[in-house]
């Protein structure tokens, strides 16, 4: 069933191009001429944007997490169909995060240091082994589907025998992470502007990263069922809109919970640069999703969602934003604002990114309705199907 | 307790000689130009605030935030009080810049291979038993060095003595849970650009909070989850086993009517 009312990217090829070699370009310059010369970043405001969208990344990533849960540990299996495309959207999104921490370090040749050099006191430490351990998860959990295409069963096999542990690691270790990137301005209280500093940051941004991964499944399923079979039942996204609006509610709920016994709700009573970024925050990423999601004709209507959802991401950026950038704005002596190549390095992994989804989809199996219909070769070209690890009909974890 | 180092800078007593920045960047092999601010070249400062010099360096905290953040332990607290660093195991994140209360490492952004850069509190001195060279450059005394319970002792007599000349209060006595760099003033810290609103916890507390309970987050949700999985995985089983029983005692009524 084709969507013609949503907006469909044109010329996106050379756009994509355009911005893979601006980044290219411009990661070249940084490396040649160190940070100092390539971005805006100062000692007074040692972390920008590229930050910014390591946050944003993880955070949009987290469905990773959440749906292999739901569908593997809960045993939600309607949901199986979306499986893969999560855990592609999380891989992706996690290798393009380490890349973008890899570029933004000073010295990127140290960047196996945490490994061998520990620091249990720093939050930096811990992400660094979430980030680099749930990427090991995250490609095992990837690898059969890889591996399913090129007709070799018996890795999956070995793959297959540790998947329950290796989910409950890998939902474990986002748990940590994703929470953690809120601890790592647990340190700064005094240059966080109030309405962002709270003893509450970890838990706050493990409840938002629910809602914006989810919100990401959704946006996904909309905008590639566009032209082809639509993977996920109307029903099931409608279900899942209810989850996204019950985490919203329980988002704001903690939060001006925590505004009013901090005392920094007053800080909300004269529209100054960081109310209003607060404002808008809330109201785009929360209040009016919420209040969208809340009706049924929405929650069913593919338009609708695609609105909900796509103002749950834009909300759930502004807020991330807002913590790594406008929050900070108040207590240095310099602003910040990002310099042309740190935006094109930016804007070129994003590139990558979306390239590589959809370079993926096009030649893996990660739709379950795409690869039951007869324009893609069945795999059952081995002979016996096998198991298929992060579960398929058949392919139960205890299967096998 | 043993011979932790300090300095206490009395602010009544410095005339604004610049001597201890001369002698620091001797000391340091930094170019000799008189510095007002924090710089990659100029370890230690001093700004005027109406007719008071100030002089800033890095206090070396008791519980140093810097070090608690620095995910590769590439700075270290000393023994003798001096907060270290090891450039060669910097990775370059950065967070000692973003966490430092005190806004002193500054940072190479100009070079392909950055360290940050601060004031060493001449641990290599303090090693052969001298005092920091800003400490012995100070002509008339505003710069003292001694024994940490010493000098607080010390500031603590100077304060009593002249109550009317002092605020009541050694800057650096438990802010952030103690510094080594110890000030004493005749007017109230926040009018010379000290943050006095940093508390007396230290700044690392706030994040061992969250840390302390990963081991928790790891043993228990992982008992949970996998309970979780056992429970709804039993269920669908069972599901399965009765859907085939009932399949199998349909086809037992067809075989035998």
């Amino acid at each position: 069933m084709r969507i013609r009312l949503l907006p469909r990217i044109t010329g996106w090829h050379p756009i994509a191009t355009t911005l893979i070699l601006a980044g290219t370009i411009a990661a070249i310059a940084r490396f040649t001429y160190g940070l100092g010369a390539t971005t805006n970043l100062s000692d007074e405001f040692p972390w920008g944007l590229w930050i910014g969208f390591d946050f944003l990344g993880i955070g949009l990533a987290a469905s990773g997490f959440t749906i292999v849960a739901a569908v593997n540990l809960f045993h939600a299996k309607e949901y199986e169909p979306i499986v893969r495309p999560a855990i592609l959207t999380a891989f992706i999104g996690y290798l393009l995060v380490v890349l973008v921490l890899i570029i933004d370090l000073g010295r990127p040749d140290h960047f196996w240091h945490p490994l061998v050099m520990w620091n249990p006191h720093s939050v930096m430490c811990e992400i660094s082994w979430c980030l680099m351990l749930y990427t090991t998860v995250l490609s095992l959990e990837f690898a059969p589907i890889i591996l399913e295409k090129l007709n070799i069963f018996s890795p999956i096999k070995w793959i297959h025998a540790i998947s329950l542990p290796l989910m409950i690691f890998g939902v474990l270790l986002s748990t940590l992470h994703q929470s953690s990137f809120g601890s790592l301005y647990l340190i700064v209280p005094n240059r966080l502007h109030a309405l962002w500093y709270t003893p509450m940051l970890p838990v706050l941004f493990f409840i938002s990263c629910i809602a914006s991964g989810v919100s990401m499944v959704i946006l996904e399923s909309l905008i590639l069922s566009r032209g082809r079979r639509d993977f996920l039942p109307t029903p099931l996204r409608a279900n899942l809109a209810k989850i996204i609006a019950v985490t919203l509610a329980v988002y704001f709920v903690v939060r001006v919970q925590d505004l009013l016994t901090r005392g920094a709700l007053h800080e909300l009573t004269t529209l100054t640069y960081y109310s209003i970024a607060f404002y808008a925050e809330l109201l785009i990423g929360f209040v009016i999703p919420f209040a969208l999601l809340l009706i049924e004709r929405i929650r069913t209507s593919r338009r609708g969602l695609y609105t909900a959802t796509l103002l749950v991401v834009v909300g759930f950026a502004f807020n991330r934003m807002n913590t790594a950038i406008t929050g900070l704005e108040q207590y240095p002596t310099q602003t910040y604002f990002p310099s042309l190549i740190e935006v094109f390095i930016m804007l070129g992994i994003t590139a990558v990114g979306f390239s590589a989804f959809s370079f993926i989809v096009k030649h893996l199996p990660i739709f379950e309705a795409v690869a039951a219909s007869p324009r893609i070769p069945t795999e059952a070209v081995a002979g016996q199907p096998e198991p298929i690890f992060l579960s398929r009909e058949g392919g139960d974890l205890e299967s096998s | 307790m043993s011979q932790k180092k300090a300095m206490l800078i009395d602010l009544t007593l410095c005339v604004g000689c610049n001597a201890c920045q001369g002698a620091c960047k001797e000391e340091n092999r930094l170019p000799p130009n008189e510095e007002k601010y924090l710089s990659l070249t100029a370890y230690t400062a001093l700004s005027k605030y109406n007719d008071l010099y100030i002089r800033r360096m890095c206090q070396h905290c008791e519980v140093p935030t810097c070090v608690s953040v620095c995910p590769v332990g590439a700075l270290s607290k000393l023994e003798a009080g001096p907060v270290a660093y090891d450039g060669e195991k910097c990775i370059g994140c950065r967070y000692c810049l973003q966490a430092c209360p005190f806004h002193v490492p500054k940072y190479e952004w100009s070079s392909t291979k950055p360290r940050i850069q601060k004031c060493k509190f001449c641990a290599s001195r303090l090693a052969k038993g001298l005092q920091p060279a800003c400490a012995e450059a100070c002509p008339t005394g505003a710069t003292m060095f001694g024994d940490r319970d010493e000098l607080l002792v010390e500031a603590a007599r100077r304060i009593n003595a002249e109550p009317a000349k002092f605020v009541p209060r050694i800057y650096g006595k438990d802010d952030v849970g103690g510094t080594s760099m110890f000030y004493i003033s005749p007017v109230p810290f926040e009018q010379l650009g000290f943050d006095s609103r940093l508390g007396k916890t230290p700044m690392p507390m706030l994040t061992m909070s969250a840390l302390s309970k990963v081991p928790n987050v790891l043993s228990v949700g992982g008992v949970m989850l996998g309970g979780i999985w056992w429970i709804t995985n039993r269920r669908s089983e069972v599901q399965a086993h009765e859907a085939a029983l009932k399949k199998g005692e349909a086809y037992q009524r067809e075989d035998n009517p």
